[in-house]
């Protein structure tokens, strides 16, 4: 008989559309992160950590590069006889096809899944978070209590606690209610989005609530198992945990990894954080090249100077170069003479000859200013930048663009130049 | 392919003298991230070779702990796979292996109880990128008995290390000489044979009976005349690493962008066991220039044209110049290091000062490490 303990569920079907063109390609849990990782290592790796050794990875937008990097789960140590990690797509039914509409309407469309491993306890994971979490311990701290959910919540200063979901507990943690988003809040405790529930209590409500659209989490099952009086405990998690929601958080969390001792240590032996390697010689300084407090991937070639940079993996940057506080993905090629500024460069990009990315006088951005901000130049996967062009600052180019579209050989700060179309 | 493999990865050589105290030659750390077994195992995944015989005898943890999982050269199949042998005692048989001839004698029955055509067999030392398939093709088209792939080798480059060749104009090979004193031929056997593999099976026994143990003594050589055994040139890099001197001039060579971009961005990919090391860092006061860096270091100080294998550590102003810094190696501050390889696992304390004067200087200290 199959029988696991405690199964994962893993949430990785939202674009994220607050990262921009960096999501609009593939999905957030798949987006390059640390120089080599992509998003969604972080979960799974605490997963297999933790002893967690079935997971069930929801996908739904732009799955291709997500489903490439899991493969079958063997960086993870994921590849089993019987559970391993197993990518949950929607699919289509003899009645009611739909696709993931929800959080917890994810779920319920996989019922079946988890029922196939008769797990006593499941764990809802998100894939959008950058954290290292022993899921032991809230699974000892959730029987302890005979909770039937349990909240992984974090501390937050309490002028931040309006933009969580917040749980008001008891002093022994347990939830006696909770708020979204609240204009006062009562706690600074602000919920993970990370749950475990008894199978039983989760199975009951999602069948109870599946008529409900957008069936969510957050806003369903949580209070409806609240108003059914199951017991809930809140568990308070003290480590580094980030959520690399907006393109200023994301670029903030790459920027925490270059600090001498960072607060996110991925040098420590203990509680490693696997990927797919996508390559594997090691990169090379030329005689000219300068690298100074930054992280760099394998594979790479520097040619150029980097400073305060996190350089992902086969990428080359040309002589003369100078890279500052920038995100630089896998295989793009920067050519020679460039400057980059606070950029984040997604992955196959070609920047040409003596490209200026950053310079010129701050402006807000002309069509999304709630996604591009803080000075970032943002560039899409597999654009290209012709040579002799500059791009001022909170501006976004995503597409193969040529001279004709850089008026006077520039892009102004806060300018969008997004070519249409599929690339060939 | 219609071949299956086999590795001779059981020699020691005294060339290498203390660097080869802690693991055989196939295990040596190769270019940052390799091991030198790991460019014959790529080749043979590469060629599409499915089942594959490594033998090791001399030191083998450190090459055994590499090959613990099939899976990163795409050898974990059901069909064919990889087949790690070392030498065991049996009822027939008591002795190590005595020879290359009598390590696969000694495990005859992997042969046996193949059915491809062909084998290719090939050393563990060897630093090149090759499809096999091509040799094969020749081999099959000169008729051959035996195919040896050989180099040319720039004249007056000692080759008293090797075996050297002479052909005859349709590639015949007349001569074949093991180690010699005076060279007739700049032309050596790189080590890759393709064989028949029935008649493998019979001169290695045959080989067995006569108590004679070297495939290329007693084979080779002693048949040069009987069998018909051809040569096939090769341009392509080869290098063996099996001295001292050779091994840092094969690690060096990877600083020049030829050869990386041969090696690392051509297709086909070499492989290698994944160690899940983060990306390397640098640190303020980091000045590295023309060197290779590999993944989980982090520099604090100046490295010039040098090569710094995975997880190594090197200290505030430290200079490490012309050197090879092997795997998980720490330096402490103010170190000078120069004309060096430091042996894995090294810790190098504080204000240590190590100059190889004429020639290498091997490295090798044992303290302990604090860990912070």
């Amino acid at each position: 008989m199959i029988k696991k303990e405690m199964i994962a569920m893993l949430l990785a079907g939202g674009q994220g559309s607050r990262l921009g063109v960096l999501t609009s390609k593939v999905a957030k849990p798949a987006v390059a992160f640390g120089g080599k990782y992509r998003i969604i290592d972080f979960p799974l790796s605490n997963c297999i950590n933790s002893g967690v050794d079935t997971v069930g990875v929801l996908t739904q937008y732009q799955p291709l590069r997500l489903n490439t990097h899991i493969g079958i789960g063997i960086p993870w140590d994921l590849d089993r006889n019987v559970g391993g990690v197993t990518v949950l797509p929607p699919y289509e039914k003899s009645e009611n096809s739909e696709w993931y509409t929800g959080t917890a309407n994810a779920i319920y469309q996989n019922i079946d899944y988890m029922d196939s491993f008769n797990p006593d306890y499941i764990l809802i994971l998100s894939g959008d978070h950058i954290y290292k979490m022993d899921y032991e311990v809230m699974l000892d701290f959730h029987k302890q209590n005979n909770s039937e959910c349990t909240i992984a919540v974090m501390p937050v200063p309490m002028e931040e606690a309006k933009r969580f979901g917040i749980m008001i507990t008891d002093e022994n943690k347990k939830i006696t209610d909770f708020e979204e988003k609240p204009a006062n809040p009562r706690s600074n405790l602000a919920s993970m989005g990370i749950y475990i529930f008894n199978w039983k209590t989760l199975k009951e409500a999602l069948i109870a609530k599946a008529d409900q659209p957008n069936l969510d989490f957050g806003k369903h099952v949580i209070p409806y198992c609240h108003a059914k009086g199951a017991p809930m405990y809140a568990y308070e998690f003290n480590g580094y945990w980030k959520d690399v929601g907006t393109l200023n958080s994301y670029w903030e969390a790459n920027m925490e990894l270059i600090d001498i001792v960072p607060e996110f240590n991925l040098y420590e032996e203990y509680w490693k954080i696997y990927t797919k390697a996508e390559a594997l010689p090691p990169q090379y300084v030329s005689s000219e090249g300068v690298i100074e407090r930054s992280i760099i991937g394998e594979g790479t070639e520097i040619y150029g100077q980097v400073y305060n940079s996190v350089i992902g993996c086969g990428i080359t940057i040309g002589k003369g170069t100078v890279v500052r506080d920038s995100i630089i993905m896998n295989n793009t090629e920067i050519g020679d003479g460039c400057e980059l500024n606070k950029a984040i460069v997604a992955e196959n990009v070609v920047i040409g000859n003596r490209v200026k990315l950053g310079v010129g006088e701050e402006a807000e951005n002309d069509t999304a200013p709630h996604i591009y901000n803080h000075g970032i130049v943002t560039v899409g996967e597999k654009s290209v930048i012709p040579d002799d062009v500059q791009v001022g600052k909170n501006s976004v180019v995503f597409g193969v663009t040529t001279a004709q579209d850089y008026e006077d050989g520039a892009l102004g700060s806060g300018k969008t130049l997004i070519k249409a179309g599929d690339e060939q | 392919m219609r071949a299956i493999g086999i590795i001779l990865a059981g020699g020691n050589s005294h060339r290498m003298k203390e660097l080869s105290k802690k693991r055989a030659i196939g295990a040596m750390p190769i270019a940052g991230s390799y091991r030198s077994i790991d460019f014959a195992l790529s080749n043979m995944s590469n060629s599409h070779i499915q089942k594959v015989g490594v033998l090791t005898q001399y030191n083998a943890r450190s090459l055994n702990e590499h090959l613990s999982s099939s899976k990163w050269w795409d050898f974990g199949r059901k069909q064919g796979g990889l087949f790690v042998f070392t030498p065991t005692i049996t009822a027939d048989n008591g002795f190590w292996f005595r020879g290359t001839a009598d390590a696969i004698y000694q495990n005859i029955s992997f042969l046996k109880n193949s059915h491809e055509p062909y084998v290719v067999i090939t050393s563990s030392d060897c630093i090149y990128k090759m499809d096999y398939n091509k040799v094969l093709e020749y081999h099959i088209e000169k008729k051959a008995d035996i195919t040896v792939v050989c180099k040319d080798i720039p004249e007056g480059e000692n080759v008293e290390r090797y075996g050297t060749i002479k052909m005859n104009e349709e590639s015949r090979i007349e001569e074949f000489e093991e180690k010699p004193i005076v060279a007739k031929s700049n032309t050596i056997s790189c080590g890759i044979y393709v064989i028949r593999r029935r008649l493998l099976i019979e001169l290695i026994e045959r080989c067995a009976m006569e108590d004679r143990y070297d495939f290329v003594k007693d084979i080779l050589i002693r048949y040069k005349n009987q069998k018909r055994i051809f040569g096939y040139k090769i341009k392509d890099y080869w290098k063996n690493i099996a001295s001292v001197e050779d091994y840092f001039n094969t690690n060096m060579d990877f600083l020049k962008p030829e050869i990386r971009n041969y090696f690392f961005r051509q297709y086909p990919d070499i492989h290698s066991k994944v160690d899940d090391l983060p990306p390397a860092k640098y640190n303020v006061g980091a000045k590295v220039s023309n060197s290779l860096i590999s993944s989980g270091c982090i520099v604090n100080g100046t490295v010039e044209d040098s090569v710094i294998f995975k997880k190594s550590f090197i200290g505030n102003n430290c200079y490490i110049k012309n050197s090879i810094i092997l795997n998980d190696v720490y330096i402490g501050d103010n170190c000078h290091i120069e004309n060096c390889i430091v042996e894995s696992r090294d810790t190098i304390r504080a204000n240590s000062f190590h100059k190889g004067e004429d020639g290498i200087k091997v490295v090798i200290e044992k303290n302990e490490r604090y860990v912070i």
